[in-house]
């Protein structure tokens, strides 16, 4: 079935359905997770927000990381781990980051069983493209639609496999019994109607948070949904300061700014310059990272030919170093005609391999903003693109803190630290994914099943109508919710952005609780069909949860590492280092309370990868 | 640069609707998908679009702009002149839902019937060998982006309801020869793409390959070459006599008929 409309028997009433595993979210972390789960013989539903095929990983551009060693024999899962853990300033769940960098080569070979087409090297086998932070050539990737490749194989095997999908399907509660998870309740987009899930395990996996910034590369459905489900449920969200912004994204036109421009046009060749034509990263090396960059334009631009008697290029340094420094170019008054600075590979490779290797861009450009890049270089700009912070899970079998919940994904915390390298996105969801639905499967499988309480459906349905139902606040009309989104929007830009200090971090938590106060006075028009009104009434709820999570553990965390920059503690502290924060509901069930946790430690015989160079 | 653009959008659902006039703000650089976001947060909550990434890679946001299938996030303003009026319709083939979101099961429906990849051993090393080259055409068809565009405007089943039952529609054609031009794929499936999903029916209009946002060579690359091996398979003499007194065909390549 395609999910997509209401069985007859259910006419006005509520639609019930039971599963053993139900994964929220249909991006490459939940489908990934449905084809694990369904194979260890669980029944498997997959309840996503829009039509299957089109969640954010459709996105994705680069490539998926993976020390496959087609093109470097030298990169081993040991190299990769190092670079991740590195990029993240060191505070990645080791296990985590272990994992993932074993098992995402064979999750990316999988990918090839089921129809997938990579790129090939010359001897044919899967190429592997330079990003930033990564040691060797180790993306694998088809141009620059690598995601579209990644959300189609995955969708197309889950459709082989008969795994049910509920479209256009929103949940908006997780449900338990005895403290351990009962089901979950949600909407159907299309009729308004309610519909209830019983199942002993819930997978999250729904993505980010990015729509509560004003300039991102997210959809709309990146709401937050998943981390504030968590919260409710009474898991911990850990990490959530660390908001990661991709150094390039669309500058011009406004109705295209913060859109994504690929990393894979630095990995490929590009530079970037200010206004001055300065190649200006050379002057914003920093010292965790001096031994590994080049600091001469001849061993950059040597090192993409022969990586082992050259260092990478500065331009390929993390994405917060590079973000930090344009943001800096930018201030200094050395940007570009419509505030960003230039990205070129036009001066730099021939237009043939420009549309060849990044074929999307190119399109993306000429169409969007008449700029065509085999010609003039491009201008970009920060835009909020990934949330490091996520949900507390157990690192082998992705269980959160909540029996039978689980999640996967960038919805979940620990794996990257405090940064993600590029394409570490791609690799994680597909690593995690299929840990979390076979954990899910197994868990689902033992003891009795849950059952779910007639009353917490109740609650779950009468807030859900709410918005309906609110009558005009005191002294008039009710709140508009796209309006309280714009603002929410413009604050977390502003108060708690690239760049943070206490006194913003602070007025924004005085503007979220004032926003909060308006969201319980929202009222939508219409009626309960297709209602994007009532929708956006619903996810806002979410979204302000999470901005106050990430708000809060910003201003908590006084120092400066990866995605989280303050302008009053510019430097890394060791003793920040040594721990997470850890955020969940407080008592109130409407905020959130924060504590310390140390990080775990990792083992002396990984601890020695980082001793050599 | 800002000015007013006057839009005529379809409101209504299955049980009718009417073009509603409308007068918006809008400034330079806008595409359409900007001004109906405009009205939904201004002037009218409760529009109903679909859309998802607003970059042209997701393909959700279809609709008809002055008649002509498009994606709503690809379409600029400055294609139209500013006096002009904007007239957005749903798909027309496709059930209306609600305004401008239509019921597009067909092809989720469609997509089940397809057959799948299926791949012989990995190599010894456990991985597998192909050449770019003859990745290349595959990957052509692995560009779609499923906005269903062109099904929408394939008269096949915009104008022949019942036609929807036995024709998969250019987007699975597409789907049958990339895996027909898999360079590892081990199935003939000329027999069901032919049969099951109506491929005979398609009579090469190419209206499909002119309204697919992501360039793709529908007709050409895709439709005819599929018909030319399903006429070898069918109506090629010499094959009919080898078939008939049972010898082995070379025209399979080694792959097994499904």
């Amino acid at each position: 079935m395609t999910g997509n409309e209401m069985s007859p028997e259910a006419r006005g009433g509520m639609e019930r359905h039971a599963y053993d595993v139900v994964v929220i979210g249909a991006g490459g972390a939940g489908l990934r997770a449905a084809i694990a789960a369904h194979e260890a013989g669980a029944r498997t539903a997959v309840v996503c927000k829009s039509l299957l095929g089109k969640a954010h990983t459709v996105m994705a551009e680069g490539g998926a990381a993976a020390a496959l060693g087609n093109r470097w024999p030298e990169d081993t899962w040991q190299v990769h781990f190092r670079d991740t853990m590195r990029g993240g300033k060191m505070l990645n769940n080791w296990r985590m980051a272990q994992l993932h960098a074993q098992e995402a080569p064979e999750r990316v070979l999988e990918l090839e069983d089921w129809g997938a087409l990579f790129d090939r090297t010359e001897d044919g086998l899967i190429s592997q493209r330079d990003f930033g932070g990564h040691r060797y050539a180790r993306l694998a990737h088809v141009g620059d639609r690598t995601g579209l490749e990644l959300i189609r194989t995955l969708q197309q095997r889950t459709v082989q496999l008969g795994v049910d999908v509920f479209m256009e399907c929103t949940v908006t509660e997780v449900l338990k019994q005895d403290g351990r998870v009962a089901g979950a309740f949600g909407y159907w987009r299309e009729t308004g109607r309610f519909v209830t899930f019983e199942a002993p395990s819930v997978i999250l996996a729904t993505g980010g948070i990015g729509k509560s910034y004003k300039v991102t590369s997210n959809s709309w459905e990146y709401t937050g949904d998943g981390h504030a489900l968590a919260l409710r449920a009474g898991a911990d969200l850990i990490n959530m300061e660390f908001v990661q912004f991709h150094p390039t994204g669309m500058v011009w036109p406004p109705s295209v700014k913060g859109l994504l421009v690929t990393e894979s046009v630095r990995g490929d060749g590009g530079i970037l310059t200010n206004s001055e034509g300065k190649r200006f990263m050379f002057d914003y090396i920093p010292e965790f990272f001096r031994a590994e960059t080049a600091d001469t334009v001849e061993e950059a631009d040597a090192w993409y030919d022969d990586k082992k008697n050259n260092r990478r290029p500065p331009e390929l340094l993390p994405r917060d170093e590079v973000a930090r420094a344009i943001n800096s170019e930018i201030k200094a008054g050395r940007g570009s005609p419509h505030g960003g600075i230039f990205l070129d590979i036009a001066s730099r490779r021939d237009a043939d391999y420009i549309r060849k290797r990044l074929p999307s861009m190119y399109h993306q450009f000429k169409e969007l903003a008449d700029v065509d890049i085999t010609a003039e270089p491009m201008e970009i700009g920060p835009t909020c693109h990934y949330v490091m912070g996520g949900v507390e899970v157990d690192p082998d079998t992705q269980q959160s803190a909540v029996p039978g919940l689980y999640a996967a994904g960038e919805v979940s915390g620990g794996m990257h630290g405090s940064n993600r390298l590029g394409g570490n996105s791609l690799s994680d969801l597909l690593v995690f994914g299929k840990r979390a639905g076979e954990s899910a499967a197994a868990y689902a499988t033992t003891g009795e099943r849950p059952a779910v309480a007639e009353a917490d459906v109740k609650a779950a349905q009468a807030d859900a109508l709410a918005p309906f139902d609110v009558a005009a606040g005191p002294g008039g009309g009710g709140e508009n919710p796209y309006t309280i989104q714009h603002d929410l929007q413009q604050a977390m830009n502003d108060l708690v952005g690239i760049i943070r200090t206490a006194p913003e971090l602070e007025e924004s938590l005085g503007e979220l609780a004032r926003l909060k106060e308006r969201a319980d006075r929202m009222v939508v028009e219409g009626h309960r069909q297709y209602n994007p009104g009532w929708h956006l009434a619903l996810d806002l709820r979410n979204m302000l949860l999470v901005s106050e999570c990430i708000a809060k553990a910003a201003l908590a965390r006084q120092e400066s590492r990866g995605g989280h920059t303050r302008d009053d503690f510019p430097g890394p502290d060791p003793e920040w280092g040594a721990k997470n924060l850890v955020l969940s509901l407080d008592e109130s069930g409407h905020g959130v309370d924060i504590a310390e946790k140390p990080l775990p430690v990792m083992p002396d015989d990984l601890q020695q990868l980082f001793q050599d160079t | 640069m800002a000015y007013d653009l006057k839009m005529r959008v379809w409101r209504g659902d299955a049980e009718g609707g009417e073009l509603t006039d409308y007068t918006v703000e809008v400034s330079e650089g806008e595409v359409v998908l900007d001004a109906l976001h405009r009205l939904q947060a201004t002037q009218t909550g409760d529009l109903a679009i679909r859309w998802n990434c607003k970059a042209g890679k997701c393909g959700s946001c279809s609709a008809e702009i002055n008649g002509r299938p498009r994606l709503l996030c690809m379409t600029r303003l400055s294609d139209f002149e500013p006096s002009e009026t904007i007239t957005v319709t749903p798909m027309r083939t496709f059930p209306v839902i609600r305004d401008l979101v239509t019921d597009v099961s067909f092809n989720y429906e469609k997509a089940r019937e397809l057959p799948y990849a299926e791949l012989g051993p990995r190599d010894a090393d456990g991985k597998r060998r192909m050449m770019q080259v003859d990745v290349e055409r595959g990957q052509e068809f692995r560009k779609c982006i499923e906005c269903y565009l062109c099904q929408d405007v394939c008269h096949v089943v915009r104008d022949h309801e019942d036609n929807k039952q036995h024709f998969a529609g250019p987007r699975f054609f597409i789907r049958y020869a990339e895996l027909d031009m898999h360079p590892l794929d081990t199935h003939d499936r000329r027999k069901l793409a032919q049969d099951a999903a109506g491929l005979g029916m398609c009579n090469i209009t190419k209206c499909c390959t002119e309204v697919c946002p992501e360039g793709i060579h529908i007709t050409d690359n895709g439709i005819i070459p599929m018909k030319e091996r399903v006429v070898d398979r069918k109506y090629d003499p010499l094959v009919w006599l080898g078939n008939k007194i049972g010898l082995r065909s070379k025209d399979d390549e080694g792959r097994t008929e499904v």
